[in-house]
């Protein structure tokens, strides 16, 4: 009996040894020479691969900008495309690195499941598309509206919600999935359509006339999206995060792609912390002096990320609203590098 | 008195060429003559749109999707996104392994279907002994200066027949065994086989490989990582097998208690008697179930999808969402669909062709 507990304290600290060791991903990343990161399988402007068969996304760029800062170079990574329910099972069991994949960041998902959410890359909620020529200004003014909306989803409860707390009246249209409402709302069946507003808008581009289409400014859900992590490994989560950071930041300095070089030679202190200037602050992060520099150059900052993926200079063309940075009226605000 | 026969008369006209054929097959007699015209006319208004969705008013040419103006289905979509749908993330420089490896298998095949070809035995042995190997190799690469290519980048159409194929190859030598094992005499080979094949056969398959995706890695330490594209073909396999060997047992139970005896009367073993006497007339038998099975199988590998292997069905829905071609998945689908539709209506061919080919006179068909 004394044998077989031994046996199997042996056996378990050997399972604890190979595991601790794996815990440092940072090494194991270092030394895999390839960044292994979880991705949806096809999520307009977040995550989907193109033409080339190279992934692209907003989400993606989170990944690609953790391999700048790690290994120096955004092309080391390797996408692994992961469904909803098997995105949590892939992150504990080390099959990925980190997981960016359009991922709500709540309580129950931050406490009980052994992650870590580092940080949030898009602000979403749920929001409502109406047609322009109607020449509504908020969702008050849909007093009495039939809401196309898919069903059995929190959107239609949050939607109830919403217009039961401000004594609105309406006439939820269900359907099966958001495409079918999105259709039926283009096709004249409901002058509204709600749903996640990153989704409302990658649905707005199959509708006839996508331009003749907008969402009212009010969102009505919160779900920030958000890079996550295995619980348990603070390193990694530290360079997830700051690694996103360091994209905010740059917008906020003004730094691009495009002048990040000129930018190298500046006399503006924070900018010098950004691109490597200061001695020390790697260190504590566990990265090369330059790792900033890097995913500037290789990435962009996050404007750029957005305008390229999801905003502006997309197809999705999703109006920047709430994910604007701090000072310019949004939520998007990094803690500063120092 | 010299018998002369009259010169053949030719037959009357309006019995011959397509004008007889319509009137002997589509309206002979006013009942169903109405009913062809009524038939007809639901055929028209109900296809219709489609032909001058899917060709008339199609678009054809073109790079983006700026180039389908029409109301018409949107071809480009897939011309532009074919190679993916081919080789999915298979790095362009390497497909011509996938290409190889793929001609190969079809030429091993079409030696091996096509009747009168030589060396019969020496070819099959080759394709189920060696040929997975050259396979292996030319797909994953690191050998003989190959590059190495991960599973994760194969995709699309080569990654569905790399799991049809696998699946269909060794579920069913399994199903075979387990087939045996469940008529077999000694109780404990029997009620492992009988085990086996109810389990695997209640589960549905997308739980198989929800286990084989989700559940398996927590068991294993968190270093240590099973290729996920290994995980499920080897989930497909256990769970076809335990199908196949159903199929398997009904062909054995076909065969009539006299072929067992006559075997034994002769002094064969086991093993001599199920090779020559009874598996050769029960497979014959069990063609249509089989390839029933195989047909099944192939459908079922889209199931993949979900545990988030790019298979034909994937690649498409992952195509049709990108920003750039969102709002074509129609053209995925229908596209999809035919492809897959290709193949299993070969299959089923092949079968109708190998059930006359071994027909040999026995059995009650007449």
């Amino acid at each position: 009996m004394i044998k077989h507990v031994a046996f199997a304290s042996v056996a378990a600290s050997l399972l604890f040894a190979t595991s601790s060791y794996a815990a440092n991903t940072l090494d194991t990343v270092k030394e895999r020479n390839t960044l292994l990161c979880g991705v949806t399988s096809g999520v307009p402007g977040f995550s989907v691969p193109d033409d080339k068969g190279n992934w692209k996304g907003l989400d993606v760029d989170v990944c690609r900008a953790v391999a700048a800062a790690v290994l120096g170079d955004n092309t080391k990574v390797k996408y692994i495309p992961l469904t909803a329910k098997e995105r949590f099972t892939a992150l504990a069991s080390g099959e990925i690195d980190m997981l960016s994949r359009v991922t709500t960041w709540t309580l129950s998902r931050d406490s009980q499941l052994g992650i870590n959410f580092a940080g949030v890359n898009y602000y979403d909620g749920q929001g409502f598309m109406v047609k322009k020529d109607l020449g509504l200004k908020s969702v008050k003014e849909l007093d009495g509206a039939t809401i196309c909306v898919q069903s059995g989803t929190t959107t239609e409860l949050n939607m109830a919600d919403y217009f039961r707390s401000h004594g609105l009246e309406h006439t939820p249209v269900v359907f099966d999935t958001n495409e079918q409402a999105a259709a039926s709302f283009d096709s004249g069946r409901c002058d509204a359509f709600t749903t996640d507003l990153s989704q409302a808008y990658g649905l707005r581009t199959r509708m006839k006339d996508p331009s003749s289409v907008v969402a009212l400014p009010e969102v009505i859900s919160k779900e920030p999206l958000g890079p996550v992590v295995r619980q348990g490994d603070d390193q990694w989560f530290n360079i997830v995060k700051w690694s996103l950071n360091a994209m905010l930041n740059a917008e906020e300095l003004g730094i691009s792609s495009a002048n990040v070089d000129q930018m190298k030679s500046s006399e503006n202190p924070n900018v010098q912390r950004l691109l490597g200037g200061s001695e020390g602050l790697a260190k504590g992060l566990g990265v090369s002096e330059d790792w900033g520099y890097q995913i500037v150059k290789q990435v962009g900052n996050y404007g750029e990320a957005f305008d390229r993926n999801v905003g502006k200079d997309s197809p999705l063309n999703i109006d920047r609203g709430i994910n604007r940075l701090w000072n310019q009226g949004g939520l998007q605000y990094a803690p500063p590098i120092r | 008195m010299k018998y002369d026969p009259q010169p053949t008369l030719p037959a009357p006209p309006g019995t011959l060429g397509v004008v007889g054929w319509m009137r002997k097959h589509l309206f002979n007699g006013p009942f169903n003559s109405i009913a062809t015209v009524v038939l007809a006319y639901f055929i028209i208004i109900f296809m219709w749109p489609v032909i001058d969705w899917a060709i008339l008013s199609a678009d054809w040419i073109g790079t983006t999707r700026n180039d389908c103006t029409s109301d018409g289905a949107c071809w480009v979509f897939i011309s532009q996104r074919l190679n993916q749908f081919l080789y999915g993330f298979y790095p362009e420089a390497e497909t011509w392994r996938l290409d190889l490896a793929f001609i190969m298998m079809a030429a091993l095949i079409a030696w091996l279907i096509i009747p009168k070809t030589p060396f019969k035995g020496w070819v099959a042995a080759f394709t189920l002994l060696i040929f997975p190997f050259i396979a292996f190799v030319l797909l994953s690469g690191g050998y003989f200066g190959l590059e190495s290519v991960d599973t994760h980048k194969w995709g699309g159409l080569s990654l569905t027949l790399v799991l049809a194929v696998v699946g269909i190859v060794a579920a069913l030598p399994f199903g075979i065994l387990l087939a045996l094992g469940r008529r077999s005499h000694m109780p404990i080979v029997r009620s492992l086989s009988v085990v086996y094949i109810e389990i695997w056969r209640g589960v549905p398959l997308i739980t198989v490989l929800f286990m084989a995706s989700v559940m398996l890695p927590l068991f294993f330490p968190e270093d240590m990582n099973f290729d996920k594209l290994l995980r499920a073909l080897i989930g497909i396999t256990m769970f076809q097998s335990a199908y196949m060997a159903e199929v398997v047992r009904g062909g054995l139970q076909a065969i009539s208690k006299g072929q067992y005896e006559a075997a034994d009367s002769l002094g064969l073993g086991y093993w001599q008697k199920m090779n020559m006497i009874i598996l050769p007339q029960a497979l014959k038998l069990m063609i249509p179930g089989i390839v029933n099975t195989f047909i099944a199988l192939f459908k079922d590998t889209s199931l993949v999808l979900i545990i988030g292997l790019f298979d034909l069905l994937a690649i498409m829905q992952a195509s049709a969402n990108d920003p750039n071609w969102i709002g074509f998945s129609t053209e995925g689908y229908v596209f999809v669909a035919l492809v897959f539709w290709v193949f299993c209506f070969g299959m089923s061919r092949y079968s109708i062709h190998l059930e006359k080919r071994l027909h040999t006179g026995h059995g009650n068909r007449a």
